[in-house]
């Protein structure tokens, strides 16, 4: 098995899950110039929603597709109503106020949210249903499962409709209006507060789509696992420049790829010393170095452009 | 007079101790050209703000068009048919003139969430009448050739037209104009004044703040002077010209120098 080309694979597929929570992190920058910390809970909640969303309809002989497909729906219609309840009771109060108040109130709710979701699902590891049969393909020597083909497809068209609809909407407009100029943006008649709400409500489903990926690849969904996976998806948006849609796929996809390159080469580069177990080091380590050597990130602008 | 379009009552505004406006009340007629004019800090811009939403005043209101205007919502007051510019360009710089236009159909077009991520042929529709309006009020501030630049790329009196076709894209009935000839030189003056001067024509109540008090006095039926945020008189250019108080204010020199393009730029009371 070629391990260079299994680790591109599989840095792909956490690229792709990167790069959508990625996006939900970068919407809300660009918007509100908030760091929504609490956004890799809201990734945790989709996918402990879909876990349950998806056992218990398969207790109940629903098929395993129809299942999978209400579980996402489930997960995203529960975090969008979370995304939107968290902006408007935690987040517009402070509107105006000092950026440490709202960043504070983040890191608050993402306490709330771990807390809450520990007791609804308690403590434990939960074994996450196969969605998809265990198909593999060979690729160049290297194995991609069908739930990796389809877990990047579902990512790259989901990304595709986003700029979309951000690019070439009437939506999308009164966004980057809003972005650019809130003040000017609600003098043209677009109301602000919607726009805001809105952008919540589609990082959210973005972050629910994330979660359930996350919980399909790794089997797995507990109620610790967006902490982790917040502050990485936070890298990669700073990575590719926080505020930039682009730059938060490409954020997204690069810090997969570090991550899944240097787990699968550590062990060799350093006789054994350092192993896999390592991989989280390198997120954070491409955080430091990017917010030393370059604070606008790959595709960013200046920031005091955004500010 | 007609019923007022717009009618001011005692609008105060303070900053802190300052008084911006200190009870203005003045009232616009449909079709009228308003000219405000006044020394830099006499309240001008303050009085735009309060009018548009952006600030809250701290006394009196406005009626706009028979109804009361809701203090501090800007979006509101672009329902209602109020739009302006700025006297320091504020566009979305990083839109292209197209778009900045296109910001400003937002208020009259319907089209929500649903049809954006559904993309249903009425949606489209108006996504495409949306461009087109576009299109047309580029064409008729003159810069259609530039819909496609970012609005930073424009040159200054560009960035002053793609304004005023942004705001006249909210399809306002009363356009509120700061300072639009600020920068700008003697050809593109005279066109601004064919423009302005076409925009009533289509039926559009136009406020003009403005320096050029040549400008002001050809172009507008009637003029208030503000100073120290009052309203000293309120009249025909005409009549106004030869106000003793005004000239005092803001002129500051003799009532036939007044006449002379750019007198006011360095008028302090």
């Amino acid at each position: 098995m070629d391990i260079f080309i299994q680790q591109i694979i599989n840095g792909l597929v956490l690229g792709s899950i990167y790069a959508l929570v990625a996006l939900g992190y970068t919407m809300v920058y660009g918007i509100l110039g908030l760091i929504n910390f609490a956004h890799g809970e809201v990734v945790m909640l989709g996918a402990l929603t879909a876990y349950s969303t998806i056992t218990g309809l398969l207790g109940l002989g629903v098929p395993l597709p129809l299942a999978a497909l209400a579980g996402l729906a489930v997960a995203a219609l529960l975090c969008m109503a979370v995304g939107y309840t968290v902006e408007r009771i935690a987040y517009r109060p402070l509107r105006g106020a000092p950026r440490l108040a709202p960043l504070i109130t983040a890191i608050g709710v993402s306490i709330v949210l771990q807390n809450g979701a520990m007791m609804v699902w308690g403590r434990n590891y939960h074994a996450f249903p196969n969605l998809v049969p265990e198909r593999q393909y060979d690729v160049f020597g290297a194995t991609i499962t069908l739930l990796q083909v389809l877990t990047v497809l579902l990512a790259a068209l989901t990304m595709a409709g986003l700029m979309l609809l951000v690019l070439r909407t009437k939506l999308g407009r009164a966004m980057r209006a809003t972005a650019e100029n809130p003040a000017i943006a609600q003098l043209m008649g677009v109301d602000v507060n919607r726009i805001v709400s809105l952008t919540f409500v589609l990082g959210s489903a973005l972050a629910a789509l994330a979660g359930l990926m996350v919980s399909a690849n790794y089997s797995i969904a507990h109620y610790y696992m967006g902490f982790i996976l917040g502050l990485k998806a936070f890298t990669a948006a700073v990575l590719g420049g926080i505020g930039n849609l682009a730059g938060a796929m490409v954020g997204g996809i690069l810090l997969g790829l570090i991550e899944s390159l240097g787990a699968g080469y550590i062990g060799d580069l350093t006789g054994g010393f350092f192993g896999s177990n390592y991989q989280d080091v390198f997120a954070f380590f491409v955080l430091i170095a990017v917010l030393v050597f370059r604070p606008s990130g790959l595709v960013g602008e200046k920031v005091a452009e955004r500010a | 007079m007609s019923a007022p379009l717009l009618d001011a009552r005692g609008v105060a505004k303070d900053f802190g101790g300052v008084k911006a406006l200190k009870d203005v009340s003045l009232s616009i007629a449909p079709g009228e050209i308003y000219g405000l004019i006044g020394p830099n800090g006499a309240g001008k811009t303050t009085f735009f703000n309060c009018l548009t939403g952006l600030y809250a005043p701290d006394g009196g209101g406005f009626t706009f068009a028979g109804a009361p205007l809701k203090a501090s919502a800007p979006h509101q007051a672009a329902r209602r048919g109020i739009a302006r510019t700025f006297q320091n360009i504020r566009l979305f710089a990083h839109m292209t003139a197209r778009e900045n236009v296109m910001v400003g159909r937002h208020v009259r077009t319907r089209a929500g969430v649903i049809g954006a991520i559904l993309r249903d042929p009425r949606t489209r529709a108006e996504e495409a009448a949306i461009a087109r309006r576009a299109d047309e009020l580029l064409h008729y501030v003159g810069i259609a050739d530039r819909a496609h630049d970012l609005a930073k790329h424009l040159s200054y009196g560009d960035q002053r037209r793609l304004e005023i076709a942004r705001a006249l894209a909210t399809e306002p009935r009363l356009l509120c104009l700061d300072e639009p000839a600020a920068g700008m030189n003697a050809t593109e003056r005279a066109a601004l004044r064919t423009l302005i001067a076409g925009i009533r024509a289509d039926g559009v109540t136009v406020l003009l703040i403005e320096h050029d008090v040549k400008l002001v006095m050809g172009l507008c039926d009637r003029v208030a002077v503000l100073d120290y945020g009052q309203l000293v008189v309120e009249d025909v250019p005409a009549v106004v010209q030869r106000d003793p108080r005004v000239i005092e204010a803001y002129l500051g020199a003799a009532p036939d120098e007044a006449g002379q393009g750019g007198a006011g730029e360095g008028g302090h009371a």
